[in-house]
């Protein structure tokens, strides 16, 4: 453990003080990746000896007294689907299995100006559909703190390696969830921005009106690290913000002097787990004893949140996921045996007599791209796209699609109200700690529905934070959950960073690494 | 109301999907579970309520009418399953 178990705050320090290099950070994690992951399964990839160039490259630069970036020498762990130019980028899916990308997404470009070692590709849910990385096309990943159980999703990886201190910092993704789930899960901390504070230039599209780039670590005030270098305008995303990036890493230790916490009433309502429960009003009680008041408030539409939400983004990734054809980039089918296959169906139909079947068979292209697609993506996604061509296909798009985008005003209208009479909403992320791998697997609708407190901020756009408040009785993280308005990420890493100083659940380490 | 196999099959074709038997019948199954629990959302009244397509309502995001760099042919084609260094290629789908 050593070194690893130091904040990315600390490491900074003691890095730029001369008093650890980042060729020993970086081999300490690539040591615990070597000695741990083989369980965990954290990582699709990792790359040790371009982790290490570039760590010599960083402290050869410090000693000759060059100019370092924000984050010199820390190792980040970077989710799959963030593309990174020439080197492998999957998504977790079969369809880019050889997809090497040809530039640098805008985070993966200000993580590599700001000097930091990127140390690998951490798995997912494939396209970030899931909530327990059970849908990677490669690998699952297991919960630090139980082996058996899933560390959450879709940032199942960014999460896992966190928490197992194979890296002080990772980036992940959160679309419905997707950063603060398995932040919560795997008891560390995680930020899902408001929408437009990050650009989402070069991370594969999912449901681009709801996918939000944010860190996640072990701490706050890394949390505040690592935005502070992710966030901020991009004329390459036209939807990012042209608003200044406040000093996150300057305002996270200032505590929030009587702050007002909104506990929602129907968050506490069936269906959640007591040990959770309990958890979390102790947590709110630690806010108390720090002089925030508490009032309940409503959010009467978050009921709805859940159907909206799989209504919105399997139509936007159905639509986004269309790029997949076979042709630009990706995994084709064989065409040598598709187009003997459909000859074969042709005879077969003809000698049959079948003619008005032999008319509506697939020409070639449109085989070829129905083919490379049924073999490139998993069930979760086929799921999905199929879900959303059916919402958005003609006599259906008024009542699903036009419906839940006039919902989803409804959500965030609620939230506007609600902002009224308190700065932040306290929670919890999910219902329960993490479940056995292969309990949901069969029950896309159950797995859904793991999604109900942490969807509505991405239909709403706001920011939301997670990280650990207590463990249940078999040891499992539990996580509370913060909600701010828009761009308030800074009230969000503060009032994390405030609860963290006083309790100490965020330094406890998985039994697994400890030894 | 349930879908039917025969709407999942041509929801198939138009999402570019072959679907096995198994898979349609799986589909058709799962399918009729998830549309059943969104249409809850009809219990809403939204008679007056804007659709909100997008988190930030922001439109006409200009950019400066100039030239840029952009990605090198061979960039752009390495990638590619089938390609002839100038074109992507495809199956052919006329002259049958």
């Amino acid at each position: 453990m050593s070194v690893l178990r130091h904040s990315a705050t600390e490491l900074l320090a003691q890095l730029s003080a001369g008093e650890i290099t980042s060729v020993e950070l970086t081999g300490a994690c690539l040591e615990q990746i070597r000695k741990h992951d083989g369980q965990v399964k954290a990582f699709l990839r990792v790359d040790p000896e371009r982790a290490l160039a570039r760590a010599a490259d960083i402290d050869r630069r410090r000693k000759e007294k060059k100019p370092l970036g924000r984050l010199a020498g820390l190792p980040v762990a970077i989710k799959d689907l963030l593309c990174t130019q020439g080197e492998t980028t999957t998504c977790a899916s079969k369809i880019l299995e050889n997809f090497a990308p040809p530039y640098d997404g805008t985070v993966i470009a200000r993580l590599k100006a700001a000097d930091a070692v990127l140390v690998g590709k951490t798995n997912m849910d494939e396209f970030a559909m899931g909530g327990s990385t059970e849908n990677s096309a490669y690998q699952k990943t297991a919960n630090p703190w139980d082996l058996a159980r899933i560390p959450g999703g879709s940032s199942g990886g960014s999460a896992a390696c966190v928490a197992a201190r194979m890296a002080p910092l990772s980036v992940g993704s959160d679309t419905g969830g997707s950063i603060r789930q398995p932040a919560g899960l795997c008891g560390v901390t995680g930020l899902k921005p408001t929408y437009g504070r990050v650009s989402r230039y070069g991370l594969v599209a999912f449901a681009s009106s709801l996918d939000q780039i944010g860190p996640l670590a072990r701490t706050a005030e890394d949390a505040a690290l690592l935005l502070e270098v992710l966030a901020g305008h991009d004329p390459m995303d036209s939807t990012s913000v042209d608003l200044p990036v406040p000093k996150y890493t300057q305002t996270v230790t200032q505590p929030l002097e009587g702050a007002r916490l909104g506990l929602v009433r129907e968050h506490f309502g069936e269906g959640l787990d007591a040990e959770v429960e309990s958890a979390v009003r102790a947590a709110v009680d630690v806010y108390k004893s720090l002089g925030a008041t508490v009032k309940d408030v409503s959010l009467p539409h978050g009921k709805y949140a859940v159907a909206t939400y799989y209504i919105i983004a399997p139509c936007e990734a159905s639509s986004n996921l269309a790029r997949y054809d076979g042709v630009h980039y990706g995994y084709r089918t064989d065409e040598k045996r598709m187009v003997a296959d459909l000859a074969q169906e042709r005879a077969a139909l003809t000698a049959a007599g079948r003619h008005a079947d032999v008319e509506a068979m697939d020409n070639p292209l449109v085989r070829m791209y129905r083919q490379s697609r049924a073999e490139g993506f998993g069930p979760e996604v086929k799921r999905r796209i199929m879900l959303g061509t059916y919402a958005l296909s003609a006599g259906y798009y008024d009542a699903y699609y036009l419906k839940a985008l006039k919902v989803r005003r409804l959500i965030r209208r609620d939230y506007d109200e609600a902002f009224k009479e308190v700065d932040l909403i306290a929670g919890p992320v999910t219902t329960s700690v993490a479940f056995k791998l292969g309990e949901k697997v069969n029950d896309p609708l159950a797995m859904y529905l793991v999604d109900l407190y942490t969807v509505s901020a991405n239909l709403a756009g706001i920011g939301g934070i997670v990280f650990p408040c207590g463990f249940n009785t078999e040891g499992l993280p539990i996580g509370l959950q913060l909600q701010a308005p828009p761009f308030e990420e800074e009230r969000l890493l503060r009032a994390a960073h405030m609860y963290q100083q006083a309790t100490d659940w965020h330094q406890r380490c998985p039994p697994l690494v400890e030894g | 109301m349930s879908l039917t196999r025969e709407e999942v099959e041509k929801v198939s074709l138009l999402a570019r999907l072959r679907l096995s038997d198994e898979e349609l019948d799986l589909m058709t199954a799962q399918m009729g579970q998830i549309v059943a629990y969104v249409e809850s959302l009809s219990e809403l009244d939204t008679e007056n309520v804007e659709p909100m397509a997008h988190a930030l309502e922001v439109s006409n995001v200009f950019a400066a009418d100039e030239l840029g760099e952009s990605l090198d042919r061979q960039a752009a084609l390495a990638g590619a399953p089938h390609h002839d260094r100038e074109f992507y290629l495809v199956p052919a789908v006329l002259g049958e």
